[in-house]
């Protein structure tokens, strides 16, 4: 059953990349892919992997949209037709297509027990993270946890794309944003009245909830920045920009990065090694329960600012023409 | 099989008829208004009898309640979606589609 549903759910997505591919109305690419995306946070669920699920779920069907769409404004909709067939590219994208194809000839099938991963970090990390952890939530300990230095790499990746494109285009200044044309019309104000709180709730809720649960930094720094952008789109850029104003997202983006490293300088400060929460407190389990809030925290505020400078940064502008 | 049962698989097929109609609607009718008309009203009562029919086979539990706390915020928020669309649609083409037209790109 569990594979009959796969199966649909992959044909599904291949559908959509197809889509993708043929169209040319490129508000209608961007609405593929974030089907594209709903179908894998499925696909996601159906292989039990729920933390997964709910960061493609977040990320990539809802917030990239939007980030796209508000590209597109400032851009053009539809896709200029390509004269002719080009060869080159066409070639290389076919060559690493199938070298892609023969890497995974290699790859142990899904859910195989006696693959290399099962078998030695797995398992380990399964039966000696409630000793050494003590989180039910295993996957926020592997995260957060035995993987931190990766997790400290991709908070600093997000960093470096949101300095990135506040370089590129200038934080959003008041003033300078374009007409809400939502703003006279009460039905989406008032459903979003009262939809931000609750959005902002179950932001906080995923965030302090992931040692237990699904969830986590990234999750919830990406549902609280949708709370924003609602804000924004209904009330205006501008309305936005006041409620959190862009220098006050420039202190949270580098805040959340530092909290995260210098989580690590105070470990190493009380002789344990860098990101190592045991020396915390008094008791290793619950030195590492406050590092891994911390170290949480630190990457859900950056997310957070860096998803809604990044909007503000694209919605703020005027279309060039 | 107890009657609960029967009432939740009535209300989750019921809902299941009313999803298809608004797919058949979103494929089969001319212009955007109309599709959104399809699929507003459809969507809405269609998952909404789903999430009922489940929250009734889930019984007095947690999960009934989150089932129905997401009733609650889809019954706020697909009408919202459909009225924004309509608007947009409304706003930026001028001219609804009327009998005898065709099919509007």
């Amino acid at each position: 059953m569990t594979d009959l549903v796969l199966a649909a759910l992959f044909v599904m997505m291949i559908m959509t990349a197809l889509a993708a591919i043929r169209l040319t109305d490129l508000f209608a690419v961007v609405i593929m892919f974030s089907i594209y995306s709903l179908l894998a946070a499925s696909m996601f669920v159906v292989m039990d992997a729920v933390d997964v699920a709910l960061t493609e779920a977040a990320v990539d069907a809802g917030i990239a949209t939007i980030l796209m769409l508000a590209t597109l404004v400032l851009t053009d909709r539809w896709e200029r037709p390509s004269a002719r067939l080009r060869m080159v590219p066409l070639a290389v994208v076919c060559l690493t297509g199938a070298v892609l194809l023969y890497g995974t000839l290699d790859m142990p099938i899904f859910g195989d027990a006696s693959s290399p991963a099962n078998t030695h970090l797995a398992t380990y990390y399964l039966t000696e993270s409630p000793g050494e952890v003590g989180l039910p939530n295993v996957v926020t300990s592997v995260l957060a946890s035995y993987r931190a230095y990766d997790t400290l790499g991709e908070v600093a990746v997000i960093f470096t794309a949101g300095v990135g494109v506040l370089a590129l285009l200038g934080a959003a200044r008041s003033g300078r944003g374009g007409a809400a044309p939502m703003r006279d019309n009460p039905v989406p104000r008032v459903i979003a009245k009262i939809m931000i709180p609750l959005i902002i709730l179950f932001a906080l809720y995923v965030q302090l909830h992931g040692d237990f649960g699904p969830g986590g930094g990234f999750q919830a720094g990406v549902i609280f920045a949708a709370a924003i952008i609602l804000y924004a789109i209904v009330f205006g850029v501008d309305a936005a920009a006041q409620v959190i104003p862009p220098a006050g997202l420039k202190v949270m983006m580098t805040g959340g990065v530092l909290l995260f490293a210098g989580t690590g300088f105070v470990t190493m400060a009380l002789g344990g090694a860098f990101l190592d929460y045991d020396v915390l407190v008094r008791d290793p389990l619950a030195g590492q329960h406050l590092g891994i809030v911390l170290v949480e925290l630190g990457i859900g505020i950056t997310v957070a600012a860096v998803v809604i400078s990044v909007f503000l940064a694209f919605a703020g502008r005027r279309r060039a023409r | 099989m107890s009657i609960l049962e029967v009432v939740s698989g009535v209300l989750m097929l019921a809902g299941a008829l009313f999803v298809l109609t608004g797919s058949v609607g979103l494929l089969r009718l001319p212009d955007a208004l109309t599709q959104v008309h399809a699929v507003g009203i459809t969507d809405t009562l269609g998952v909404g009898l789903i999430i009922l029919g489940l929250a009734i086979r889930a019984g007095p539990t947690l999960l009934a309640l989150k089932l129905l706390l997401i009733l609650a915020i889809l019954v706020l928020t697909t009408p919202t979606t459909s009225h924004a669309i309509a608007r947009a649609v409304s706003r930026y083409r001028s001219r609804p589609w009327k009998d005898g037209q065709g099919r509007a790109p």
